[in-house]
């Protein structure tokens, strides 16, 4: 490696005390970020730390509110993503957007085709051009095949590709390797390092620090929207960064206590949809906190839909303490003690643009009839409990909900399902996007509805959460169950062994 | 460890951020309300005849089928569908009511099978919209042309005038010693059931969650779909129901009955207040809203204006209804923003 992270000239990126917020909610308080040619840089923080802001900051997609942005020594200030392009920045996202019925070559000249003289699209120039990027960055694709039906890994290539053939000098790359297998993420690599030592500036951010360490120079941690620090990689370590992302040991973030396991309370077997996922079983026991692991498409949140009944499927049961659920019948699952808290907080989980109180009685208003009617104090009332409770940070209980922060709304849906008094509850990323704080809190609270008989689903792509909470873990990969692995022998390696190699891990 | 449910909190949760005034007062309903009543002040004082006691009841003659029409039309339009089909259905119901009635049967009889026959064409739109999945608005453009369709083929160009002199009367009828019609009654029920119903019971809080987000609606438990076929339903029944008042009230059960009538009922319903997008709206701002439009409309006539300065000005006030809407979240928007920058700048120490 050559590299000489170049302290000489201008950065070719750099942002100092960038700050945005939307409404109430501040997303980044005084974030920073110097970024120089010929390295590779890492940007990590726990969910919610601000990194996808300050990459949509950089990107053009949002303005911020203050700070200093400066591309190679000179202020910008980007009105939209064109401009960012413009400039030489490329943001490869997580699933890349290409058009798939055009074929590879026509996505990387998407609305830039080169015309000849009689102003024609020039397939030859543009055939020529792939196959020379192709050449530089040693893939092999068919320039000519259409991208449907490509890989991620592949579909981010070409993402890179068309990057490098606008002549980007700068590549953000946001958790690229989510999904991909391990050959995929070494081939990912070569890339990125040819790039760097091309002359090019990247910023990679991920939440798996091996890679990170594997792969980049410099390091910058950011926690609940700030700068924490930046450093080069040799000199600092795992330990050192995971204590900075949390801001305390990580022990602390996970108060599981041993609770007493009881009977089996949900049971799901054999359980398929096509094409989504297959064969699922497993049984959840009152008083347990099972850990659903598995990479972001693994069919998790699927199956969470699936037994709860918000979609049909195929074969296979779900029973509560022995009895059936129906299928695609939510208020049925309800009844039966159900409760799930869904991935999307804002689209599935809240009306928005309700009240607290209106969102926290959503599913208890059967209950609150009283001589055939539902009033406002009989909701009010309930809500009031329920937001002391969890203590939910509202003034008044008709705020719009929407207004509240992250870590506000979902105690506002844990409010919600914790009211219907359920014996089974599933909860997807409980604590996605939300304060360091209040993610304790989450996590204290799953404990003891645990400690008090609940059996929890909890779905989680955090594996400290997943390793910290779970009393069992199960690991799904591509929509099926790859592995069950017990708390003891539950780690990093296990669980990320199972949610990406299938073939060698049934256990 | 501690238990996050015995830790007392300190936080008190206050029911409403504002004070009773100011949300009873400053919303969009009683600005309606404070626009009737002002219309109908200067009509009084300005339009001659306008305060005869025989204006009030053909006012609300006139406006019966659309305050009827306009109730499930809130609710539908609050879920963000919408039904383009009542006036054929109401054009329908008045056909079946004239032929049955002229084949001998009794109006009951014919006026009991109208009104089913209204809830048919509710349910095909119901069935349409929720299980074929199709936009309302293309459904109910297409059955508005089909009832309508079929009202004129069963009639033709004539109509159906001989009616049961009791009848016909009873529709006309006022309440004694009043000047308010008897028609009203009915309303008034038919209002108690939907007021109750949309804001007083968890059917009506699903009728508000659809609008404002159909996929946490489902989430939470709400049956969507049923909720938006019943919907449907009913908005075929109380059609069939308005297109049996029309008929008697004027003695003539035409094919063409009522042609039109369903934008005067949107209008109506958009000026109450209730937001085309679904997710927000009140009863007592769409009954202002009809009787807005009723109002103006009748003192207007009154005054000798022509029936196109009518259209244009009831149409401008509709406009102005939906943009003013707009324009006050826009006006929120601009106010919360530079505050907000102002904080986050202040709060931001120099790099």
């Amino acid at each position: 490696m050559s590299i000489s992270p170049g302290t000489a000239g201008p950065a070719a990126l750099e942002l100092r005390g960038v700050a945005k917020s939307f409404g109430a909610v501040v997303a980044l308080q005084d974030a920073n970020l110097t970024v120089q040619l010929n390295s590779i840089h890492a940007l990590v923080g726990e969910n919610g730390a601000g990194k996808s802001t300050l990459v949509k900051i950089i990107a053009g997609l949002y303005q911020r509110d203050a700070g200093d942005f400066l591309l190679r020594g000179e202020t910008v200030n980007f009105k939209s993503t064109a401009e960012s392009k413009a400039s030489g920045i490329a943001v490869i996202y997580q699933e890349p957007t290409l058009f798939p019925d055009l074929s590879v070559t026509e996505n990387i000249f998407m609305g830039r085709q080169p015309t000849n003289r009689f102003g024609r699209i020039d397939r030859k120039a543009m055939r020529a051009e792939v196959e020379e990027l192709f050449g530089r960055l040693a893939v092999r694709i068919d320039p000519d095949r259409p991208a449907e039906g490509l890989s991620i890994a592949d579909q981010q290539i070409i993402e890179i590709a068309k990057a490098i053939s606008l002549d980007a000098r700068v590549l953000i790359m946001d958790e690229p390797t989510a999904a991909l297998s391990g050959v995929e993420v070494e081939r990912l690599f070569a890339v990125a390092r040819s790039l760097r030592d091309e002359g090019r500036a990247l910023v990679f951010i991920s939440h798996r620090f091996d890679e990170v360490f594997a792969l980049c120079d410099m390091i910058t941690v950011m926690r609940d929207g700030e700068y924490i620090s930046t450093d080069s990689i040799e000199d600092t370590s795992v330990a050192e960064i995971v204590r900075r992302m949390v801001g305390r040991d990580v022990t602390e973030l996970f108060p599981k206590t041993v609770a007493p396991i009881g009977d089996v309370v949900l049971e799901v077997s054999g359980l398929s949809v096509a094409g989504l996922f297959h064969d699922i079983s497993f049984s959840v026991r009152a008083g347990e906190i099972v850990g659903l692991a598995g990479l972001v498409g693994a069919g998790r949140s699927e199956v969470a839909r699936a037994v709860f009944g918000i979609d049909r499927y195929d074969r296979g049961s779900v029973s509560i303490s022995g009895t059936r659920v129906p299928r695609r019948n939510p208020v049925a699952a309800m009844n039966l003690g159900l409760a799930l808290v869904p991935e999307d907080r804002r689209k599935q989980g809240l009306v928005v643009d309700s009240t607290v109180a209106r969102n926290t009685t959503m599913a208890i208003q059967r209950s609150l009839v009283q001589s055939g009617l539902l009033t406002s104090t009989a909701e009010n009332a309930a809500a009031r409990i329920w937001a002391s409770r969890l203590e939910v940070k509202t003034n008044a209980l008709d705020a719009i909900v929407g207004t509240l922060s992250g870590g506000n709304q979902q105690k506002v849906v844990l409010a919600k399902w914790l009211a219907t008094n359920p014996r089974v509850l599933i909860i997807d990323e409980p604590t996605r996007g939300i304060d360091v704080g209040t993610k304790a809190e989450v996590h204290r609270l799953l404990s003891e509805l645990a400690g008090q008989g609940l059996a929890i689903l909890m779905i989680s792509s955090e594996l400290p959460e997943v390793l910290g909470m779970a009393d069992r873990v199960l690991v799904m990969r591509e929509g099926r169950i790859t592995a069950e692995i017990s708390r003891a022998d539950a780690t990093s390696e296990t669980v990320m062994y199972a949610a990406t190699h299938a073939s060698e891990t049934h256990s | 460890m501690t238990n996050t449910t015995t830790v007392t909190p300190t936080r008190v949760y206050r029911d409403y951020g504002q004070p009773l005034w100011r949300r009873l007062l400053v919303n969009r309903e009683s600005a309606i309300i404070v626009l009737l009543a002002v219309v109908i002040v200067v009509a009084m004082l300005s339009v001659r005849n306008f305060d005869n006691p025989i204006t009030i009841t053909y006012l609300l003659l006139d406006v019966a089928p659309i305050l009827l029409i306009a109730l499930p039309m809130t609710l539908i339009i609050i879920t963000g569908e919408i039904d383009l089909s009542v006036a054929s259905v109401v054009g329908l119901s008045s056909v079946l009511l004239g032929t049955l009635h002229q084949a001998g049967l009794p109006i009951p009889a014919a006026a009991f099978i109208a009104i089913v026959a209204g809830a048919l064409g509710g349910a095909l739109n119901g069935f349409l919209v929720t299980v074929v999945g199709l936009p309302s608005l293309a459904v109910t453009i297409g059955t508005l042309a089909l009832y309508r369709g079929l009202a004129v083929g069963l009639l033709g160009t004539t109509a159906v005038t001989d009616f049961n002199e009791f009848w016909t009367t009873l529709a006309k009828s006022k309440i004694p010693g009043t000047p308010i019609p008897s028609i009203t009654i009915p309303f008034l029920i038919l209002l108690a059931i939907f007021a109750i119903v949309l804001h007083f019971t968890p059917f009506g809080r699903g009728v508000f969650a659809i609008g404002l987000s159909s996929e946490a609606a489902t989430f939470s438990g709400v049956n969507v779909n049923r909720t938006k076929f019943i919907l449907f339903v009913v908005a075929g029944a109380v059609s069939a129901f308005a297109g049996i008042y029309y008929t008697l009230r004027f003695g003539s059960a035409r094919g063409d009955n009522a042609t039109g009538l369903e934008l005067q009922v949107i209008a109506a319903v958009l000026l109450g207040g209730v937001s085309i997008f679904g997710g927000r709206g009140a009863l007592h701002g769409v009954i202002a809203g009809v009787l807005l439009i009723g109002v103006l409309g009748s003192a207007l006539r009154l005054a000798n204006v022509t029936s196109d300065v009518i259209n244009i000005i009831t149409g401008v006030l509709l406009v102005l209804s939906v943009v003013s809407t707009s324009f006050l979240f826009w006006l929120h928007k601009q106010r919360s923003q530079p505050r907000r920058i102002r904080r986050v700048d202040t709060g931001t120490p120099p790099a």
